[in-house]
Formats: structure tokens, sequence, C-alpha cells
């Protein structure tokens, strides 16, 4: 890596015509999408929030589908974006070579890559507002608040979209994204009370996953959809704010790294 | 001016990994022109039509396409040049007349501007019809034929074709070519690179044969031809005598004898001369080794200045 590498991105209007183009093949295959993006998560909201929450009468002064309702919308975002960013960006970059053909054009790789970013945001933003109607249809929030957690889910799409588009500059074929589920997300699913509050964990593991931007996105979410103004919302939100800025300014320079040799 | 190339190096890597890719080329494309940039594998081809878009930096040298400065006004530069890259790189999930408009787009044109030239474009890449055509039920040949329209949404004042007829069959390549000589003859510059000898004999006004990153020689492929190989070869082969000696211990011999130059390779040898009477008559007497008489072409300066060995 060397300095110039990391010099601040530098965009152009663009970058639209590139979201446009992952927008227009995303609509070819709108249906098996929606329904990928939204059956599993719900799927598991329903089987774990009726089957545990007949042993489980109430989190938090809630029953435990509502609790879960917040969580489930989180991390199916955090899913969707981190696919996006993953597989379909790394298809896009390595495998069809899209990038390089967009390069040819007056278009910058930073706008290639901040078009992806933004992308799998607004496709993870998608999945989550269609979770968040089916969330409402079954009753489990009723109130105008929920709305609110659309924009803290785009703002959560982002951040997960950054951190993956790192492990897609990284990535030397897809096997490798294995090792970022297993060894990130899947913990920090577990460590960001989506399925159990966190004051259920030891006060060492605690320490660590206040640090983690799913829970930073659950603290936001689940008191929304209860219908309460979240506490330290703003401290929160600057998470997700911040790590989506590093994470994008690192991921470009290893793209740049990557691409632009 | 299309394309200014002055000094290029480009290196990779530092400190003692470092490797000069490019080493110093100079090149100056002349409006309307078709020139070819002949090499073999890792050349420097490739990289320096990179540098000359922008999409690396130089290490040294200074790079003006189509007049501006790259790589600061890069962006601006490709604007006005198409590029038909290497590898395809069609989009899978479109169909013929959305990787054009969609490719349009990347240049700020909207789907009104382009949509009424798609019948042009497509008839032109020889897929007249094919508007609705997914690109997984096309030939290699036409996806490369696509990728040559495609790079024509912005009419661009430089076409880069990256070894445009690689892999194709005949038909495609003669399509190809005759494609492209009509683009010149509309005044559209040319830069192609091309191991493909017969290619740039037959396209190129100019071309330039590169090696291990510098410029060998440069000029039309009459002059380059005519400086640096003698006009007549002939190529020996077969048996020489009954002990079962071959064509390579019959040059040992006597090629000295009837030719400038010969050059063996495995069992074949070529002999480079100005007048090949004698060569003939003597290996009329040699009833073993067959033979094969003929002008010397551009592949024989290639050969003679890059050498036989493989380079992968």
């Amino acid at each position: 890596m060397t300095p110039t590498h990391f010099a601040p991105p530098r965009l152009s209007l663009r970058l639209f015509a590139v979201w446009r183009r992952n927008f227009l093949v995303w609509r070819k295959l709108a249906l098996p999408s929606i329904v990928g993006n939204l059956a599993d998560p719900v799927i598991y909201m329903l089987g774990l929030g009726y089957g545990l929450g007949m042993l489980v009468p109430e989190v938090e002064g809630v029953s435990y589908i509502a609790f879960l309702a917040g969580g489930t919308l989180c991390y199916s975002t955090m899913n969707a974006a981190t696919f996006e960013a993953l597989y379909s960006g790394f298809s896009r970059m390595h495998v069809q070579k899209t990038w390089e053909a967009i390069m040819n054009a007056p278009v910058a790789l930073d706008d290639i890559v901040a078009a992806e970013l933004v992308w799998a945001a607004s496709k993870s933003c998608l999945a989550g507002t269609a979770i968040l109607a089916v969330i409402a249809i079954f009753g489990f929030t009723a109130s105008a608040l929920a709305l609110a957690a659309i924009p803290v889910i785009f703002l959560a799409g982002l951040c997960f979209a950054a951190l993956g588009l790192i492990m897609t500059a990284l990535a030397p074929s897809y096997d490798f994204f294995m090792y970022y589920f297993t060894l990130f997300i899947t913990p920090m699913t577990l460590m960001s009370g989506v399925f159990f509050p966190q004051s259920q964990l030891p006060d060492s593991v605690r320490t660590i996953a206040d640090l983690l931007p799913l829970s930073h996105a659950v603290s936001v979410v689940r008191p929304l959809l209860l219908g309460q103004v979240p506490q330290q919302a703003g401290l929160h939100l600057a998470v997700l704010g911040v790590v989506t800025v590093l994470a994008f300014w690192l991921a470009l320079a290893l793209t740049r790294r990557r691409l632009l040799k | 001016m299309p394309l200014e190339i002055t000094g290029l190096v480009k290196r990779f890597g530092s400190g003692a990994d470092a490797k000069e890719v490019v080493r110093g080329i100079d090149l100056k494309l002349r409006p309307g022109e078709c020139f070819a940039l002949l090499g073999p594998n890792g050349a420097g081809k490739t990289t320096t039509l990179r540098c000359a878009l922008g999409l690396t930096g130089a290490s040294s040298g200074s790079i003006s396409l189509c007049g501006l400065p790259v790589p600061e006004q890069a962006r601006e530069a490709r604007a006005r040049v198409g590029v038909v890259p290497q590898l395809d790189s069609l989009d899978p999930d479109f169909t013929c007349a959305e990787n054009l408009i969609v490719f349009a787009g990347y240049f700020g044109m909207r789907e009104s501007e382009i949509r009424p030239r798609i019948p042009e474009l497509l008839a032109f890449a020889g897929l007249e019809g094919k508007d609705k055509a997914r690109i997984q039920s096309l030939s290699g040949g036409m996806k490369r034929r696509l990728t040559l329209a495609r790079a024509l949404v912005n009419k661009p004042e430089l076409l880069i074709l990256d070894e445009p007829t690689t892999g194709l069959d005949p038909q495609a390549r003669h399509l190809i070519w005759e494609r492209l000589r009509r683009l010149t003859a509309e005044g559209t510059t040319i830069l192609l690179t091309t191991h493909f000898m017969d290619e740039a004999e037959r396209l190129a006004n100019r071309l330039a044969i590169l090696d291990a990153g510098r410029i060998l020689v440069q000029g039309t492929p009459r002059e380059v031809i005519a400086a640096h190989i003698e006009p007549q070869v002939v190529e020996v082969f077969g048996e020489w005598d009954n002990t079962g000696a071959g064509a390579a211990a019959w040059a040992e011999a006597n090629a000295a004898t009837f030719s400038k130059r010969c050059e063996i390779s495995g069992e074949t040898a070529f002999c480079y001369t100005d007048d090949a009477t004698s060569l003939l008559a003597h290996l009329a007497r040699q009833p073993g080794l067959r033979s094969l008489h003929r002008p010397a072409n551009l592949e024989d300066v290639f050969l003679k200045l890059t050498g036989r060995e493989l380079r992968d």
C-alpha cells in the first residue's frame, strides 16, 4: 500500500449510471431476489418467535416475537448488504469483469466502488422494508415510529456494505468469504442482541459486543419498532456513520491497489 | 493528436523486487491511421494501453490522449475513446440492446439518445435483429463484435483494441478486419495490439514491435520488412541422407554457402537470402529434403527480433 491508495475519493455523478446498471439487473431477477431476502428471515422470526416464545413468555417487557422483530430486521438487512457486496460485487469485479469494462468509459474506479456501496445499501434497505411490512402485517409493530427504522437500516446497509467491500477487495475467490461469515458475521449476530438481550452476555463479551456495528443498529431499530424513542440514538447512528466512512475508505484503497496496477 | 506517449516507463513493485515492464516507450499516432502494437506475451502491450487510458499510473513519462494530459484528465479523454478489451466483459444479464444502452449511460448518454442508433450499431457488428438476444446465446465471434459495437456508442475519435481477434475463427476475423477498415476509412484512428502478424500486415498503416518493454522497430509493414529481413525465405525440413541426419545437420554444413543467414528451429532450417536460385538448385539435388520457398513476411522479422523461445 502507498499513500496514493488512501487519497480521498474523487467521485462524479456517473456513479448513478453504475448504480442504475445494478438496479436494472436486479429488476430482471427481482422476484427470486425478494423472496430469497424475505422468506428466510421471516421463517426464522416466526419459527423462533412462536416456538421459543412458548418457553419465553416475555423479554424486556414485550412478547419474545415482538422483541425478535427488531433484531430480525437488522440482521437480515446486514445479511442482504453483505451478500451483495461480497458475492455479487466479487462477480462483477472479478468474474464478469464488469468493473473493467466500466473503467474504459469515463467513469473512475472510485465511482464504481461508491456505486457498489450505495447499491448494496439500497438493495438491503429494500429487503429490510419488505420485512418491516411483514412485521407490521403480523402486528408485531403498531407504531408509526417504525417508519423511522427505514433510514436507519439504510445506514446500517451502507455500514455493512462498506465492511463487505473490504473483503471483496482482498478476496482471491468466493471461498474466502466463508472466513468473514464464520469469524465475523455469525459471532456478531449472536453478540448484538438479535436473538436475546445483551444483558445475558458475560461482562467481558459485553465489552466487545458494544463495539460491534450490529449492536448499534439493533439499539436504535428495536425501540422504534416497539414505539419507543431510542436512547442515545445519536451515538449509535454516529458509530454506524463513522464505521461506514472508515470502512469505505479502506475498501477503496484496497480496491485501487488491486485494480489500478 | 489521438495519442502521444513520450518516455513511458512502468515499474511494478518497489526496491529489489521492482520489475520494469515498460522501459521507455515513445509513440505518436497520426489522426486517421491504424497503428498496430506487436509483441510476444509479456512484452508490455497491455500495460502500455492501460497507462494510455489512465487506468494505471506511469512510473515516468508523459501521455496525451485526444489532446488531454493523462492521468490528470483521463476521464475526459476516455469520453472520446472506445475500447475493446482483451477479455469479453459484456453484461450476461442483459440483452444485446441493453448492453449498449447501459454502456452509453457510462458516457452520460440518455436512453433516448442511444436507442435510435442501436439498429445501426448492431448492423455494423453483423448482429441485425439481435437486439433482444441474450448474451449467453451468442457465439464467441458475435460477443466480440458486440463488444466492438459497444466501444462505438460514444462515436470515438480513437478506438483501442487489445487482441481483437484472438480465439476467433477465420470468418469472424475477416468480418472484424473489414469493419475496422471501414472505421479508418470514416476517419477513426485505431490502435490495436495483436500477435497475429498477418493481422498487422493487413490492417496497419504503421506498426511497432515491442519486446521486454521496449520498441524494437517502428514503421510501415513494408519498411519494417525491407529494413530488417532478407526478402526471400526457404524453409528446409525432412531427411538429408541415409544416415538419418535431418535438415539441421544439412544446414550446419551448407546453409552458409547458399544463404545470408539461417535459423534452425527444431528440425527445420529457415534460410534467409536475397536470391534463392542457387539454394533451390542445390536442394533439388537432395532428394530426402523438402523445402518451402516464400517471400519474407512480418512474422520472420518478429521472430528475428524477439527470438524463437517460448514466452509464457
